[in-house]
């Protein structure tokens, strides 16, 4: 089961809880997971979070696998000008 | 095929040298095209109607005397363009909400900003166009605006948007609002952390607008064929991105729309966006002729986006031995007309550059009767550090603490954990300050009114969407083809130095090129610092693609096993302990061969590159204040900063001198003058103050170099780094000249005047 | 509206244009003559991307009507070097990597020259105020000055 924080930020989509465990392997299935918990998390999942697993940061990165050990942070994402 | 490459350190031959750049004769001589300088014949100049209110209804608007007159050959309206639901829709990977889109494009119900359109028109000469923009009658009924943020954010504030409810506020909120977004970052407790400090400092700041500044105005050129099929150039920051937009905005299929992008003249952030180019496709549409809309700079100012002006409160806690126990910040950006300022940015931009327990950043994102704001260099990032840096600098002068001493006491290293998320990895903030503790000018003597500042900076980097193309030309020469715009001149010649790094080769032999959409896959725009790290990784990876191929050629021109043939110093040669024996060929010989041995030989690359390296930067600026006037001079300037790895670094250089030009400029004159009926008052570069040369001394660069370990020669992006710091830095100088903290920007001569009068008559 | 016709001399060439009594030399030259390497920045003087020099005097194309062309001679960027002989300055900006987008380019390398034939010994001062009506808003003008300065030696055969 892969560990998961959200980012502090998310807390009023979460109703406050920013620690879970999930049984997941990719990002997709992450948000997924995220998404049937917390519908309020929903639109922004897709429009504006990044997650680091294991502290690297992964932007849009649907496939990207995540291990039963994993760490996996949500955080908002980044643009630039 | 690998989508990422981890950082080698190796023996470098070209990569970290200077040579010419491959595009400067052209650009010298004038001959490189920008988005003004395109014509097609038969083509009709375009011209926009602009509202003249900052908030008003819009109840009619008759186009029939316009189209009348001869010489017009096409009006079009908001009737002319679908209307777009609510809802976030992916543009390459930009989320974006095209209902706000396409109403900042072109109004529909309500004008929201002086300066926002709210028709066009194509005609035979910009004159005509120009009569037919007089002849268009709009019916406004005028509404009362806001343009302030803090007015903005009081409940009774004229509302731009009735449907719009604060997003992230719990309960849902019942009444609408300006408030488009609240969002919050944390970590810890910040009241046990300010129980814990000894000392606190807490301080407010405002800042006004400020704009990107490019000196090229927005321009561009669009044909539109009765098949369906449109062309376009323009001036952009991403040709794949704004094919996208319009493609939605225009309800046209993708593939039916072709970008090239010109030279652009600067975009800074500015031109991540389009604003005349689906007008000008549906003209030509309407027309069947081209159509070249040139915005003038009047326009650039009235109606493209600029950065937020924000207010923003700080409060520091610390020990007395100088370590921070909590830190909070309330952002209040202005949205413009639509939502979606940086403030997210800003937010967890505010603190980053230190180890912190204890964090609480609360942002909101507020519409107001201004253009939609744009990203400009390191989005929101300036205005939070302005004041957090602002505040770190007061707090370090009431400890007696020297403030390098004192950000290194608390500097975020590898390991420490953000407060919005993820631990920090190999990071080189405390490279950059111990740089620019040892630097010369951190010792230079100063004189009377005279005063030394420090700040420092912190942004991510991005990755994203990528893709190039590299071609073996049967004289062995290459072609790297490259989707991402090269804003600044230097990432064209970085990603050739790449890939003749790579292949052994002189840099002449390989000549980079900016294609258009129809070149290669999606690109994401130029912006987050993106560029070099993104397309420099999707460059090598093509090379060594090449290099495969060039070996398995090579194997089975001289009939020997693969293995047996190496690649180096630009030539295939026998491996050692290869086990076989053959004459060396060079990339002319092969070339020459390929196409009678299987074909040309090349190598691609697709990939959405991850693991941007973050930047940090430390700049020192020494001040002299005329109390008479008010002016202050910037008498010394040094910026540090670490960039993983400067392929070239004179334009790295570039990119620290011209981001640490902006923040001055923003620091010290450039704002927005909004009248009392919200109509912009200085849309113009003689009172839009820019630095001029006369305004700056040389600039002092000192490139640090921790290697980004997620990018083969460990780039980190460098562009937007410099903007961070130059406000906080300069104000923190000021107060160490004068006595004197300044907490609103800019600091133009009539305010740190009024600024040292309101001090003596309060000393009085 | 009936146009004007303009004869002028433009990099040492007679060229003939027409053109409405409003439009400026800016104008005549990108959008008649179509030498498009001299810029509008501002349209309103301010920011020097057109500059051009008019029998020898520096000036903002955008502040001049065309029609006041007639019988002048004009040097744009376009004549700046000679065939392919960059001209020292063309070449110190290069070298000295003085340009980024290369927008202001054109315009500050018209006002350079006509520094330094007035003045081929410049400090970085001179040039700095000489320079101030350009602006560049990608370098921070710092290799600016020192592409300047070091062209000017090269001129001088220092």
């Amino acid at each position: 089961m892969a560990r998961v924080v959200l980012s502090s930020a998310l807390a009023p989509y979460t109703d406050g809880e920013l620690e879970l465990e999930l049984d997941v392997t990719n990002v997709r299935q992450l948000f997924k997971a995220l998404a049937e918990r917390y519908p309020d998390l929903r639109d922004h999942l897709e429009a504006g979070i990044a997650v680091a697993i294991d502290n690297e940061i992964y932007q849009d990165a649907l496939l990207q696998p995540i291990a039963p050990d994993s760490e996996v942070i949500l955080i908002t994402k980044i643009a630039g000008g | 095929m690998p989508t990422t490459l981890k950082y080698q350190e190796k023996d470098l031959k070209l990569v970290g040298t200077r040579p010419p750049r491959p595009d400067g004769v052209d650009k010298v001589t004038g001959r490189a095209r920008f988005g003004a300088d395109y014509n097609l014949p038969g083509q009709l100049i375009g011209k926009v109607l602009r509202s003249p209110h900052a908030h008003a209804r819009i109840k009619s608007i008759d186009t029939a005397a316009a189209l009348a007159l001869p010489g017009v050959k096409a009006v079009v309206t908001r009737d002319d363009f679908a209307e777009m639901p609510d809802e976030m829709a992916a543009v390459g990977e930009l989320m974006i909400n095209f209902r706000d889109v396409t109403r900042n494009m072109m109004a529909r119900e309500k004008a929201l900003y002086d300066g926002h359109p709210v028709a066009a028109v194509a005609a035979v000469s910009e004159s005509v166009a120009r009569a037919a923009l007089a002849l268009i009658k709009v019916e406004f009924e005028v509404l009362p605006h806001v343009i302030d943020v803090v007015e903005a954010m009081q409940p009774g504030a004229p509302l731009l948007h009735e449907d719009q409810f604060t997003v992230g506020v719990k309960p849902k909120p019942e009444r609408p609002s300006n408030i488009a977004k609240r969002l919050e970052f944390g970590r810890g407790d910040v009241a046990a952390g300010f129980a814990q400090a000894e000392v606190i400092v807490e301080r407010e700041f405002n800042t006004k607008p400020v704009h990107q500044g490019y000196i090229e105005p927005q321009a561009c050129l669009a044909s539109y064929s009765a098949d369906g099929q449109a062309e376009l150039w323009t001036s952009t920051q991403g040709h794949f991105v704004f094919r996208a937009q319009c493609a939605k905005v225009l309800q046209m299929e993708v593939s039916k729309i072709r970008v090239t992008p010109t030279e652009i003249g600067g975009g800074f952030g500015g031109k991540n966006n389009i604003y005349n180019e689906a007008l000008a496709i549906a003209l030509s549409r309407k027309s069947n002729r081209p159509v070249k809309m040139v915005m003038t700079r009047e326009e650039v100012f009235r109606g493209t986006g600029p950065t937020p002006g924000a207010n923003v409160k700080v409060k520091l806690g610390c020990t007395r031995d100088g370590r921070i126990t909590a830190a909070q910040a309330e952002l209040n950006f202005q949205a413009g007309a639509f939502p979606g300022s940086p403030v997210n940015q800003a937010s967890m931009c505010a603190f980053t550059r230190y180890d912190l327990a204890n964090v609480q950043v609360v942002g909101n994102d507020v519409t107001v009767n201004r253009p939609k704001v744009a990203a400009y260099r390191a989005p929101g990032a300036p205005i939070a550090v302005f004041g957090v840096e602002s505040v770190v600098d007061e707090m370090a002068k009431k400890l007696g603490i020297d403030p390098i001493e004192f950000r290194l006491k608390n500097a975020a290293k590898e390991g420490t954990q953000t407060y919005y998320g993820p631990r920090l990895g190999p990071i080189g903030y405390i490279q950059t300050l111990e740089a620019a503790r040892a630097h010369a000018h951190y010792r230079a003597p100063l004189g009377p009114n005279q005063g030394r500042g420090v700040a420092t900076g912190f942004w991510f980097n991005i990755g994203n969407e990528t893709t190039c193309a590299l071609n073996l030309q049967e004289d062995g020469t290459l072609t790297l083809m490259l989707g991402t715009i090269d804003v600044a001149g230097g990432s064209r010649a970085a990603m050739a130095m790449m890939v003749a790094e790579e292949l052994g080769i002189e840099f002449e032999r390989v000549r980079p090129v900016v294609g258009d959409t129809a070149a290669l896959g999606f690109n994401f725009l130029t912006a987050g610092s993106r560029s070099t790290f993104a397309s420099g990784m999707a460059s090598v990876i093509a090379a060594r693609q090449v290099i495969e191929k060039l070996r398995a050629r090579v194997a089975k021109i001289r009939e020997v096993p693969l293995e047996a043939v190496a690649w180096k110093d630009g030539q295939a040669r026998p491996a050692e302990g290869g086990g076989a024996q053959f004459a060396p060929m060079t990339l002319a010989e092969i070339a020459k061969m390929a196409g009678k041995t299987g074909g040309t030989i090349a190598g691609h690359a697709e990939i959405n590159a991850q693991g941007a390296g973050p930047g940090f930067g430390t700049h020192i600026v020494d001040v002299e204040v005329d109390r008479e006037t008010g002016w202050i001079r910037i008498l010394r300037y040094t910026v540090v900063q670490d960039v993983g790895k400067a392929i070239h670094p004179a334009y790295v250089e570039g990119q620290l001198q011209g981001g640490a030009a902006q923040g001055i400029g923003w620091a010290l004159n450039e704002e927005y003058f909004y009248g009392d009926d919200g109509v912009l008052q200085n849309p113009g570069f003689l009172d839009y103050r820019m630095p001029v040369a006369s305004d700056l001394p040389y600039i002092d660069t000192v490139i640090v170099e921790v290697p980004n370990p997620n990018h083969p020669y460990g780039v980190r992006g460098c562009g937007e780094v410099p903007i961070i710091a130059p406000m906080a830095a300069i104000a923190n100088a000021v107060e160490n000249a004068i006595g004197l903290r300044l907490f609103a920007q800019p600091f133009s001569p009539p305010r740190v005047l009024k600024a040292i009068e309101d001090a003596a008559a309060a000393r009085d | 509206m009936s146009r004007n016709h303009v004869s002028t001399t433009v990099n040492g060439d007679r060229v003939e244009f027409l053109c409405e009594t409003g439009q400026t030399l800016l104008e005549a030259l990108r959008d008649e003559l179509r030498l498009t390497g001299t810029k509008e920045g501002c349209g309103t003087g301010d920011c020097g991307a057109c500059s051009v020099t008019v029998d020898g005097r520096l000036v903002c194309a955008c502040l001049m009507l065309a029609v006041e062309a007639e019988g002048k001679a004009i040097q744009t960027i376009e004549g700046m070097a000679a065939g392919e002989a960059l001209h020292p300055l063309q070449k110190k900006f290069i070298e000295h990597a003085a340009l980024q987008c290369g927008i202001c380019t054109p315009g500050i390398l018209i006002a350079a020259r006509a520094l330094l034939e007035r003045n081929p010994d410049p400090s970085e001062s001179e040039v700095r105020y000489w320079l101030a009506g350009n602006l560049c808003r990608c370098t921070g003008y710092h290799k600016i000055v020192d592409a300047v300065l070091d062209a000017a030696r090269e001129m001088r055969g220092a």
